[in-house]
């Protein structure tokens, strides 16, 4: 569950990436994992500097023995690359099928109608777009509804291939596993009641109670910045959409993504004011797979390209513009090497 | 009676002045039955039969508070602790129900809603059956009073659940979860509280029952003795070994208090017999049943909640209580359910083979249901959701089959139960049948023997 992911995951990073942390121990940590990952990173394309510009060495993890690298772009994936199959994805051509973790319970995303038990959502069709492009077959999937706790064991167990979960690329996780790049940017945004006197993340809460998960990104935000709301936590954001309709809550602070899949259930709230976060999407792989990270960078390329006719476009207009406006185009891509 | 000399006093006491007429008459009266053997006569006759009559009639009286008692155990309190374990159990299995119809979705069968339906109907009409015999119960109201604000609350959030889920959204799922929560975490509770006033109520007519009438006993060996002493008295003073009337009057309170003894005796080893093997086993069987459905309804809502609820360690919260509630039930290990648990200690306490068959079937059926649930949890946790649902609510070989053999096995045990209870508090009350008319009648006859053997002796003075 999306709600149930913030609560799994360490701190995150904060507002905009790109700006650390500032923290020593963090910084030393984030500099090891970067190291880690650029060396894992290095044999699959020896032509490639282990380290790029892009890695800023900072006066604290100098002190550090390992390479001085920060975590200041966790979303900054590998380039593209389809010229020769890789150990993963020759793996994936042998079997015929992509094994794909993905959610069953997040609505728009990656949701199990209960009635067909067909699975459906953003992510689903973008793992069918890797599909196609590998194995040439975009229904030679095998869907694999992994729990939240069980997304990084998942993976580093070998039981999926990919993981396209709505997962936030972060510090904390790139030690773990790779991403892909970033795919889709959340951030935390206020859900009302249509014609409620809330009508953004600001002094219109004053007095009004507002609904988060428990250990979500969003409780955080409001025990900083409360503005004078009284805060109700819940095991899952569906949870406060509950609380909404009964009337024990009267606005909900979440994810933009996820919002989206709670206003696409009742027409009668809506996402208001402007997202105050952003939060990169990522298809997540094992840090040993590199070749399939760039395959699948290479996927997400083609994915975005076209413009307004692109399959991204295609598939936002088909599963969130009704309830998430204002995006026209999709996220740019950022690379290390 | 001998007066202490005032100290030191040499003036005699003041004359007492003359009592009047009336007074006067009385003392000279009671002088005379204080002196004259006609006069002692008839005070011993007036004491015995006195004696007589009252132990009969604190007999009679502490009899009948005792029978009634017992009445109140067989006709009130055990039934209606027997409707408030149904409530409690109904509405578990209201909640069980709804998960697996849920789960089921538009595949729900009618047979699943109607079990939900029959659960609900059958909670609330228990609840105004009890309502209306909670006068002297303040806790049994309250909770009833608490029950019945929350069952509609309850069946609305379910109803939602229902709806949402129809329409393929998944916050039918969180409705369903917020459903369960209020039947845990208020329903179940406010319905156990209920459980165990009624439970309470029972243990205290137990207790009035099994009693043993001291009263009845002492004034029956006062009776005696002066009985006895009356007779030696006239042995002493007559030469006369047998006077028939008193000696009658020994007999008749023989009777009675050997009656009263034996007959009390045997009501409280039966209703101690009733309360050890039927009331308590009721207890334990009733808390397996309640913790076999609890546990299914946690099997079920792994499913629906689907990892959206963790714990503190970060594991499913549904799956985690679902462990939990198994240890309670049968333990970890062997075959054999765990000593300490719930079906250990129902085992314990059948007191047939057929009431430990139920349980050992019902062990059986469990250890089934944990092994099936561990391939199912399996699959599940691999993502294998289409593999995992069936084996969860499926027709054949599904954790689902097994519950039913279990919860039906508990039903088999609880009946079986029931009828042994019934059977020995029935004996029980029956041991006290007549006591109470036959001591009133035979202290009658006992204190006119009393009173003829005593005219007997008076009347060698005229």
């Amino acid at each position: 569950m999306p709600g149930g992911l913030k609560g799994t995951q360490g701190p995150k990073s904060p507002g905009r990436p790109g700006i650390s942390r500032g923290r020593p121990l963090a910084l030393a940590t984030t500099a090891a994992v970067c190291a880690l990952v650029a060396t894992v990173a290095a044999p699959a394309g020896p032509e490639r500097p282990a380290r790029t510009a892009r890695d800023r060495v900072t006066t604290v993890a100098a002190e550090a023995p390992a390479a001085p690298v920060t975590c200041t772009d966790p979303e900054a994936s590998l380039r593209p690359g389809d010229a020769a199959d890789g150990p993963a994805v020759r793996r994936i051509k042998s079997r015929g099928r992509l094994i794909a973790g993905v959610d069953q319970d997040s609505f728009r995303w990656g949701y199990r109608n209960p009635s067909t038990g067909e699975l459906s959502g953003f992510d689903i069709d973008l793992t069918r777009a890797i599909a196609k492009d590998i194995l040439g077959d975009a229904d030679k999937v095998t869907f694999l509804a992994i729990p939240t706790s069980q997304r990084i064991p998942a993976l580093e167990k070998g039981k999926v291939d990919l993981i396209a979960r709505t997962m936030s690329i972060t510090c904390d996780r790139i030690r773990q596993v790779a991403f892909s790049t970033a795919y889709f940017v959340a951030g935390q945004q206020i859900l009302a009641p249509r014609g409620s006197s809330v009508t953004a993340f600001d002094d219109s809460l004053t007095g009004k109670k507002v609904c988060a998960a428990k250990g979500a990104t969003a409780e955080s935000k409001l025990r900083d910045q409360p503005h004078g709301a009284r805060l109700v936590t819940v095991p899952n954001q569906l949870d406060c959409l509950v609380r909404l309709q009964l009337g024990q809550v009267d606005a909900v602070l979440t994810d933009n993504a996820l919002g989206a899949g709670l206003a696409a259930q009742d027409p009668s709230v809506e996402l208001v004011g402007k997202p105050f976060t952003t939060d990169p999407y990522g298809v997540a792989m094992n840090l040993r797979d590199v070749d399939l990270v760039r395959r699948v960078n290479k996927v997400l390329d083609d994915y975005r390209g076209g413009g307004d006719n692109s399959p991204w476009m295609r598939a936002y207009t088909k599963w969130l513009a009704a309830d998430l406006k204002g995006i026209t185009a999709p996220p740019v891509p950022k690379y290390r090497d | 009676m001998s007066y202490p000399q005032p100290a030191g006093g040499t003036a005699p006491p003041p004359p007492t002045p003359d009592p009047p007429t009336g007074r006067r008459e009385a003392v000279d009266r009671l002088r005379a039955v204080a002196t004259t053997e006609p006069g002692r006569l008839r005070a011993i006759g007036a004491l015995l039969a006195l004696l007589l009559v009252a132990f009969g009639a604190v007999t009679a009286w502490q009899v009948a508070d005792r029978a009634s008692a017992a009445d109140a155990v067989v006709g009130r309190s055990q039934p209606l602790s027997a409707d408030a374990a149904d409530a409690y159990r109904s509405l578990a299995d209201a909640d069980t129900t709804a998960a697996s119809g849920f789960l089921a979705g538009s595949r729900e069968s009618p047979a699943v809603r109607q079990r939900y339906e029959k659960d609900i109907a059958l909670a609330s009409g228990l609840l105004v059956k009890a309502a209306a015999n909670a006068e002297d119960s303040d806790t049994a109201r309250r909770q009833i009073s608490r029950l019945n604000e929350l069952l509609p609350r309850y069946t609305g959030l379910v109803e939602s659940a229902r709806a949402n889920n129809r329409q393929g959204l998944p916050l039918g799922g969180a409705y369903l979860r917020t459903a369960g929560d209020l039947m845990r975490d208020d329903l179940l509770p406010a319905a156990r509280e209920l459980y165990e006033a009624e439970t309470g109520r029972l243990g205290s007519d137990y207790a009035d029952a099994k009693s043993w009438p001291w009263a009845a006993l002492g004034l029956g060996l006062a009776a005696l003795g002066a009985l006895g002493w009356a007779q030696r008295r006239t042995y002493l003073r007559t030469n006369r070994v047998f006077n028939h009337g008193m000696l009658a009057a020994t007999a008749t309170a023989v009777v009675v208090l050997l009656w009263l003894v034996v007959g009390h005796a045997l009501a409280r080893s039966d209703l101690e017999g009733s309360s050890t093997e039927g009331a308590r086993s009721l207890q334990v069987l009733t808390e397996a049943r309640i913790g076999s459905l609890q546990a299914r309804g946690d099997e079920n809502l792994t499913l629906v909640a689907r990892g959206a609820v963790l714990t503190e360690n970060k594991d499913d919260a549904y799956e985690a209580s679902y462990r939990d509630g198994m240890r309670k039930l049968v333990g970890e290990g062997g075959a054999a359910a765990a000593p300490g648990t719930l079906l250990a200690r129902a085992r314990d306490l059948a007191d047939d083979s057929e009431g430990r068959d139920a349980v050992d079937a019902a062990v059986r059926g469990v250890r089934e249901w944990q092994a099936r649930h561990a391939e199912a949890r399996a699959a599940d946790d691999s993502g294998d959701y289409d593999r995992a649902l069936p084996k969860v609510i499926g027709e054949k070989g599904s954790t689902g089959e097994s519950f039913d053999r279990v919860d039906e096995q508990l039903r088999r045990a609880l009946t079986h139960e029931q009828a042994d209870f019934r059977a020995a508090a029935d004996d029980g009350r029956g041991a006290l049948a007549g006591l109470a008319a036959g001591a009133v009648v035979l202290a009658v006859l006992g204190a006119a023997g009393a009173v003829l053997g005593i005219g007997r002796r008076l009347s060698e003075y005229r």
